[in-house]
């Protein structure tokens, strides 16, 4: 029997090593990204059982969420973080594992740099002790992140112990307005299935509105498929993917590619695949998004009101409302655009890439931050991120418009670093989470696209931008 | 890892729903380079009313009274009743490392993130699915009782309390052998290794593009 499969069920037999009678099964696994926070453990426990990387060469390092985005040659000045980052260094050294340390031009975000290098390929299983693995499914691989046992795992054995997920089907029909974005798009399918909606799922986003985006589009929103609940979400394999993995530094070339593309092409769900749930937008109805909570499920259009928690019945996600306007000191009924900002952060695994950026500069150019915002911060996702920026003179715009222009790395998404939020600090952020203290201690994330930032940065309030 | 046979402690409830595990560990204590001492930390913006960081002795901080796990009995609390969607958010074990830290064996929601379930089978924590109105249920009642202790069987996949069974639970069999007996899953793994190096040679002949240096 030739039973239709989706994507999902594809590459999960693809990996498959060996199952047991309850369904659990010994996945393997291609690719491995590793970064300082996420990993000093797991090489502690790999060196106390006396144990040694089972595949040296799947394993690709970088530091990204301790490191300063400020001038790299005054080194790490916080000595905890410092030590984190020697560590993974040392790490990397003593097992022979290739790594892009702070000093290399290829330094970036974990998330950004897979992709850049062609590290990541369609049809990879590849994880990350990081929950926003779930990018790289943009090239219709298995990504999803582990937590640091299973990082052990990996580097130990080269594959997962996992059960597989339900397929969920996510499909954004027709075409979005001029000006809406991948992250919009996301924000509006996390609006609407909610924060645990993909719980137990891997989702499969599709639709024409999906196939439209490019592979820097479908990394936005495969790379919050996490803020939906899922561990992983993919898209399939089309030209468009084909077209931006070749010719990367770790793609496959020559007769190789062309076996590899043979395969990649049929990465895809088969018509009449099943998924246990599907869910449907219409995407010429998404606007503009921007979060009002602290939960990235807290999300409306800009045009719209902060809701009221008067409205739900029910009492639990009502009191939990509450919380979130209490926290973001905000009162139901307030509209969108009359809330003032005091920081703007550009950035992140899942807005950093060279497109994002040209977003934001054709917004800022031949403007000035507004008066009331006191930082507004540009911080590219890879160091061959920045260099193309700065080759194509958006550098410039950002600074003539007042805002800072930084070094690569994670940044004020969760302000590991130095660059952090104050108690009470509003800020258009086009990062991921925006949970209580995620930007620093007391302060208050909206989640926005990189147009609707930089909008917001320069207007000093969020602004209708469609 | 630490077995898990049988339990029983006081539940301390958390009422909220979607507590991330940014809330549970926030990011400045991910510093750290090891697996231990998380738990003065736990929630730490809930728990304290001053900033904290890895650098900053807890024994100074103001405790915020208002939170339950600075209540007594709370602070001896060693399950964790909480509402849907725990754990959410990053990926960090270090959330589970402070829960177990701080004292916890067992989690009871409604529902939990995936990264998070799995990451506490990995550390001993046993997490609870059981329904919403259980729960609910569970909530009022440690309310009206105070201090109110439950008793988990993993073996018989219950939880009780005062001597009577309130519920059953659901676990798969291999998390469930492995958190009973303790055992490190990477061992287990290896006992396949043949068959993972058999996967690769096959794999190397259909696929050879994966095996390419990074």
């Amino acid at each position: 029997m030739n039973k239709a499969k989706t994507l999902y069920d594809k590459l999960w037999n693809d990996h498959v090593v060996r199952s047991e009678k309850d369904g659990t099964a010994l996945l393997y696994i291609d690719r491995h990204l590793v970064h300082e926070v996420t990993s000093p453990q797991a090489f502690e426990g790999l060196r106390i059982a006396g144990r040694k990387p089972w595949r040296s060469d799947s394993i690709l390092a970088v530091p990204d969420h301790n490191v300063p985005t400020t001038d790299r040659s005054l080194g790490i000045q916080d000595p905890v973080a410092k030590l984190q980052v020697q560590t993974l260094d040392s790490n990397c050294k003593a097992f022979g594992l290739t790594e892009f340390d702070m000093s290399d031009v290829r330094q970036g975000i974990v998330h950004v740099i897979g992709p850049e290098q062609g590290a990541t390929l369609p049809g990879m299983t590849v994880v990350c002790g990081d929950s926003h693995t779930s990018t790289h499914g943009a090239f219709g691989a298995l990504a999803f992140g582990i937590g640091t046992s299973e990082v052990e795992h990996v580097l130990a054995t080269q594959c997962l112990v996992q059960k597989k997920s339900r397929n969920m089907l996510v499909s954004v029909d027709g075409q979005v307005q001029p000006g809406v974005t991948a992250k919009d798009i996301v924000l509006a399918i996390i609006g609407k299935i909610g924060t645990a909606g993909g719980t137990g799922y891997a989702i499969e986003f599709a639709g024409d509105a999906i196939s439209a985006l490019s592979m820097e589009g479908r990394m936005t929103v495969c790379n919050m498929a996490i803020e939906a609940g899922a561990r992983a979400g993919m898209v399939a394999v089309d030209q468009i993917t084909i077209e931006y993995v070749k010719g990367r530094s770790y793609s496959p070339e020559g007769a190789m590619l062309e076996k590899a593309e043979a395969y990649w092409s049929t990465l895809h769900s088969d018509e009449g695949a099943h998924f246990d749930k599907v869910v449907r937008l219409n995407a010429a109805d998404i606007k503009p998004q921007v979060t009002w909570g602290t939960s990235p499920e807290m999300v409306v259009a800009v045009d719209s009101v902060v809701p009221n928690p008067d409205d739900i019945s029910d009492r639990v996600k009502a009191d939990g409302m509450r919380k979130a306007l209490a926290y973001m000191g905000l009162e139901a009924g307030t509209a969108i655009t009359d809330i003032a900002i005091d920081k703007v952060f550009i950035g992140s695994c899942t807005n950093s890439r060279i497109e994002d950026l040209r977003e934001a500069a054709r917004v800022a150019r031949g403007r000035k931050v507004a008066g009331n915002v006191k930082l507004a911060m540009v911080v590219p996702g890879s160091g061959l991120v920045k260099k193309q920026a700065e080759k194509e003179g958006l550098d410039k715009i950002f600074i003539e418009a007042g805002f800072e222009w930084r070094e690569p790395g994670c940044s004020m998404c969760l302000a590991m670093n130095a660059d952090r939020l104050e108690p009470g600090e509003r800020c258009a952020s086009t990062s991921n989470r925006n949970f209580e203290g995620r930007q620093g201690q007391g302060g208050r994330t909206h989640l926005v696209s990189p147009a609707m930032a930089a909008a917001a940065a320069v207007n000093g309030h969020f602004v209708n931008i469609v | 890892m630490q077995a898990f046979t049988r339990h029983t402690g006081i539940a301390a409830p958390l009422d909220r729903p979607n507590v991330d595990t940014d809330a549970i560990i926030p990011k400045q204590f991910l510093k750290s380079i090891k697996r231990s001492g998380f738990g003065p930390n736990a929630f730490d913006d809930w728990r304290y009313l001053d900033a904290g960081g890895p650098e900053i002795d807890n024994a100074g901080r103001r405790l915020n009274a208002d939170f339950i796990l600075n209540q007594s009995p709370y602070d001896q609390a060693t399950i964790l009743l909480a509402r849907e969607n725990f754990g959410c958010g990053s990926s960090r074990e270090h959330a589970v490392w402070a829960l177990d830290d701080f004292g916890f064996r067992a989690v009871i929601a409604p529902s939990f993130a995936d990264i998070f379930y799995n990451n506490s089978f990995k550390n001993g924590l046993l997490p609870i699915i059981l329904d919403a109105d259980i729960v609910d249920a569970l909530f009022k009642r440690t309310a009206a009782n105070p201090g109110l202790q439950l008793s988990i069987d993993l073996e018989a996949q219950t939880v009780s309390c005062e001597g009577e069974i309130i519920a059953s639970f659901e676990i798969d069999e291999f998390r469930k052998h492995c958190m009973l007996h303790g055992l490190d899953d990477i061992g287990l793994t290896l006992q396949y290794a043949d068959e993972i190096k058999a996967y690769e040679d096959k794999r190397k002949q259909s696929a050879p593009w994966l095996f390419q240096k990074a």
